[in-house]
């Protein structure tokens, strides 16, 4: 971090305050305050609304404390993670979240990328077909979510299942899309979600590519493939992980398709689901608690690699 | 922005050689793709207006008469809960928290950005770092907090809560579009004497506009799509239209024109932002890393 902070800090010294160098006297502190003053609201804002509820959650998780017996509410140490740990439905619901994210982001992400390449050429309704692309990412979830359920997987009406009537006539299978496969159901409505998101960063990506570097190449006699594997790709990287990032950060956290298309039934519930119902309606409070410092513990790991990313992002931004 | 030509360079320069019935291929193929993804939308588009009968059916039926009895059904004409209240809920939560994330957002950029503080890379870092925190983990506090203080079912402990969940996104848009402002032009502003609050309005925040209103409309989006903070936190007063959506969560698909029709009006704010927007979109959505 530390060496991250000098190399991006130095070609922007001509912004810097002249006092940021000199060690101070009381007008260069007052200075420094002045600088940093603009930055205080947003700071102390953003400490009291999101880290103080965390601390609370630190808390509340080493207690034993279920709202309908306020009167047994005790301290009990790790006893609250030792139980998340070892109760199978919520070790499974860890296990869903994993595979429910890294499905997700992946498939999300190769389908993105084809897209992207099919649109980064040009041809005829280009720009219909990116606006008819980018829809799904503007449906409001909780509506896409209804929309997965009721129009689309159901067994008697839906369009599904309509098509497959229409195509192979009144013998056609009609599967109950949500009850055989009910993650696949959850996962396939989230697929086309995120598509679009992807598809958009990766195309932003493709359309900042060095055009001087392709067409040497291409004089040089590379084909399509080998530009592809060797500038396209290499080129794409960073927005690849920004993609992959930026989904798993959200996906992670998804609450709305699991709620309305499966209610977290069939081992589909991941464990913003699981919290939500171990303390909404199971009012286990500490239990609750516990299961969410855990999720933070799961996405701390991300977030690393992540911050690690963003912050060679930021690197190659500020050397330019 | 800056190389207006991008665009149209790179799609000339991987399609020249290609032979033309490849290109034409793809080009189906795109099509063919984007009428996949889009299906279900238009679909859902087609469902709202036809009677629920007519939707019903299977195999689908394309040439059923259409009708606006969806609409009526989901704005409450023939009896039945009517959503504008909900709706009003999502309009004074997400408009609200967005200014509220700008008039924080703002300044903060300016410190990071304009006249950096030092150290400024970590406090950077720590905003983003807060979007890494799920919002499961500080829900059950928040809901104590807000059952203590007689909070529950108010619109706007909504708003403090998505405006401190947008709060890190703007920060980091709006430090990575302010970075784009020429120095000189600050500086000219200072030699004639200008004072912070004037150079803000009077050089900053036009130049940074497109950047400001791109900000602006991905904290809305988020605003407006949430369900788990409103789902928690609100009952009958405060309710957001999501949460007025979780109504249908159960219903047998005996209402599929009035789901539809709900489901579309409800999109239709971000659909439209969305779609007017898309460029600047892209821009917010990578955090403003991608230019």
């Amino acid at each position: 971090m530390s060496t991250a902070a000098t190399t991006s800090t130095a070609p922007r010294d001509r912004r810097t305050v002249p006092a940021a160098g000199r060690p101070g006297g009381p007008s260069d502190r007052l200075r420094a305050w002045a600088a940093r003053g603009p930055l205080l609201p947003a700071l102390v804002f953003l400490i009291l609304v999101t880290q103080l509820p965390f601390v609370a959650t630190l808390v509340i998780s080493l207690f034993k404390w279920n709202a309908y017996y306020p009167k047994e509410r005790s301290f009990t140490w790790f006893a609250n993670y030792q139980e998340v740990l070892s109760e199978p439905a919520l070790r499974d619901s860890v296990l869903t979240t994993v595979l429910l994210t890294v499905t997700v982001v992946l498939v999300s992400l190769v389908l993105g990328l084809g897209l992207a390449l099919l649109l980064d050429r040009t041809f005829a309704g280009r720009g219909i077909v990116r606006t008819m692309l980018i829809a799904p990412f503007l449906v409001v979830p909780i509506a896409a979510a209804l929309l997965w359920k009721h129009v689309l997987y159901n067994p008697e009406y839906g369009l599904f299942n309509g098509l497959l009537h229409w195509v192979f006539g009144d013998g056609a299978a009609q599967p109950d899309w949500i009850a055989e496969m009910p993650l696949g159901a959850v996962e396939a409505a989230l697929v086309w979600q995120w598509t679009p998101f992807m598809m958009l960063i990766l195309l932003a990506g493709l359309q900042s590519r060095p055009a001087d570097a392709i067409e040497a190449a291409r004089i040089d006699g590379a084909g399509a493939w080998q530009i592809f594997r060797y500038l396209t790709l290499p080129h794409l990287r960073r927005y690849l992980e920004l993609g992959a990032l930026l989904g798993s950060v959200y996906v992670v956290q998804n609450f709305d398709a699991v709620y309305t298309i499966t209610s977290g039934g069939l081992g589909t519930a991941n464990l913003p689901y699981t919290i939500y119902q171990t303390f909404y309606q199971g009012h286990e409070y500490g239990r609750a608690s516990a299961a969410g410092v855990l999720v933070v513990i799961g996405s701390l790991i991300i977030a690393t690699f992540a911050l690690r990313v963003v912050s060679s992002l930021f690197r190659e931004e500020s050397a330019a | 922005m800056s190389a207006p030509t991008t665009g149209v360079r790179s799609p000339r320069a991987t399609g020249a050689h290609r032979p033309r019935t490849a290109n034409t291929l793809l080009g189906l193929l795109a099509w063919l793709c984007a009428i996949v993804f889009f299906l279900p939308i238009a679909w859902m588009a087609l469902t709202s207006f036809h009677s629920e009968t007519d939707a019903a059916t299977n195999p689908p039926s394309l040439g059923a008469p259409l009708t606006l009895d969806g609409y009526r059904e989901f704005f409450g004409v023939g009896g039945g809960a009517s959503p504008w209240p909900a709706l009003a809920n999502s309009v004074t939560a997400s408009v609200v928290s967005t200014l509220l994330v700008l008039l924080l957002a703002l300044p903060a950029a300016y410190a990071l950005s304009i006249r950096p503080v030092r150290k400024w890379t970590d406090v950077l870092f720590f905003f983003l770092s807060t979007k890494m925190l799920p919002i499961v983990a500080g829900l059950l506090p928040v809901y104590l907090f807000a059952k203590q203080t007689g909070l529950l079912d108010n619109v706007w402990l909504l708003v403090i809560l998505y405006a401190s969940m947008n709060l890190p996104i703007a920060v980091w848009m709006m430090q990575s579009f302010l970075r784009e402002i020429p120095v000189a032009l600050i500086e000219a502003a200072k030699v004639d004497g200008a004072r912070l609050p004037t150079i803000m309005a009077r050089v900053v925040a036009p130049i940074s506009a497109p950047g400001i209103a791109a900000t602006a409309l991905i904290c809305f989006i988020f605003s407006w799509n949430e369900l788990l903070f409103a789902r928690v936190l609100t009952g009958v007063v405060a309710e957001t239209a999501p949460v007025f959506l979780t109504g249908f969560i159960t219903s047998q698909g005996l209402f599929l024109a009035k789901v539809c029709a709900a489901s579309l009006v409800i999109s239709l704010p971000v659909l439209a932002a969305g779609f007017a927007a898309q460029d600047k979109l892209v821009q917010g959505l990578s955090l403003g890393a991608v230019k």
